[in-house]
């Protein structure tokens, strides 16, 4: 690994651990989920009604960390947050596991 | 921008995973030709950050929350087709693991911010970099290609949204899937990326194209003259 790949690495898992200013920030400012992301529950606030389709499709998939809380409940933003950095790390191994064995099945040029 | 299930019809989700997976089968094809294989940790590390980078969310003036993407970062350094496959990868975990972002949708979230937003910047920050020369004009182009390419990302995803009330409505005339029209949706994306998130996107672009252009020079794909 050469010394900027390590610098690199190392920026990388600061970034996962300051991700949950990603969490704390929205909180204080009283910001929830992007725009046309919501929710059934807050989609009906805003609109008074669940669009049917929407209604039939929204829950087809049942993520297993939803929302980056790998508890699956409610639990105090201390503990969110301690999750939030665990999920980014999940995150960050995965993705960069699965590119790299794309990459490895893939890339013939050694250059 | 992650569409989650339920907002896109399967007239507009189907047709985007078409064309999604198109540009997966263009883009393994030609990134196996094309990313060094002493390039493949930065790839690890360029999908690494785009998912890392996606979670610090920031309020935006009326209760929503954006985020960066990385996108355009990742096209200018390892190239438009290697970003393809690094984005791409980050939607799909972030799809199946962490619920952001619909199943259905998967393929419009892809062609959305692994496609859309990866040209734009790149094509952009090709024809900045060329037309300029210079440190601080470098980091312009960077600004620029990454400003412009998430913003692209949030209208064509805005225009997704938009049109749904004119696709598919339930016989009482109210909409099946994403409520808001166009009228709404295109400036309620458009303003938030405009004068926030892609300020942000812009000023992260420019400043690893900084890091990059004075660390590993000759890494950043984009600034090489055969193109892509």
């Amino acid at each position: 690994m050469t010394s900027l790949q390590k610098k690199l690495w190392l920026g990388l898992f600061i970034m996962a651990g300051l991700t949950p200013l990603g969490l704390i920030l929205p909180e204080l400012f009283n910001a929830g989920d992007a725009w046309g992301e919501w929710g059934t529950e807050t989609l009906e606030k805003l609109i008074g009604y669940i669009p049917e389709g929407l209604k039939k499709m929204a829950e087809i998939w049942k993520a297993p960390f939803p929302d980056y809380n790998i508890s699956g409940e409610e639990e105090s933003l201390a503990k969110r947050a301690i999750f939030y950095i665990i999920s980014g790390i999940i995150g960050l191994a995965m993705v960069g596991g699965v590119v790299y064995l794309i990459s490895k099945i893939g890339i013939k040029n050694e250059r | 921008m992650h569409i989650p299930d339920g907002y896109l019809s399967p007239q507009t989700y189907l047709p985007l995973y078409g064309a999604s997976i198109a540009f997966w089968a263009m883009a393994l094809k030609k990134f196996r030709k094309e990313l060094p294989a002493k390039n493949i940790p930065y790839l690890a590390m360029a999908a690494a950050f785009s998912f890392l980078i996606m979670m610090f969310n920031i309020p935006a003036p009326g209760g929503t929350t954006g985020h960066a993407g990385g996108a355009g970062i990742i096209a200018i350094i390892l190239g438009p087709w290697t970003a393809v496959i690094a984005i791409s990868v980050v939607l799909i975990i972030q799809a199946i693991i962490f619920g952001d972002g619909g199943i259905t949708a998967l393929g419009a979230n892809c062609f959305n911010m692994a496609v859309v937003n990866v040209f734009i910047s790149y094509w952009i920050f090709r024809l900045l970099s060329k037309s300029f020369s210079g440190n601080s004009r470098l980091s312009l182009a960077a600004f620029v290609a990454g400003y412009l390419g998430l913003t692209g990302a949030a209208l064509i995803t805005a225009l997704e949204f938009g049109i749904q009330p004119l696709i598919a409505q339930s016989p009482d005339g109210r909409p099946l899937y994403a409520p808001y029209p166009l009228s709404i949706a295109i400036p309620a994306m458009a303003i938030e990326h405009l004068f926030l998130f892609s300020i942000i996107e812009g000023i992260i672009t420019a400043l690893l194209v900084r890091y990059f252009y004075k660390h590993e020079a000759q890494l950043i794909y984009a600034l090489k003259s055969k193109g892509g």
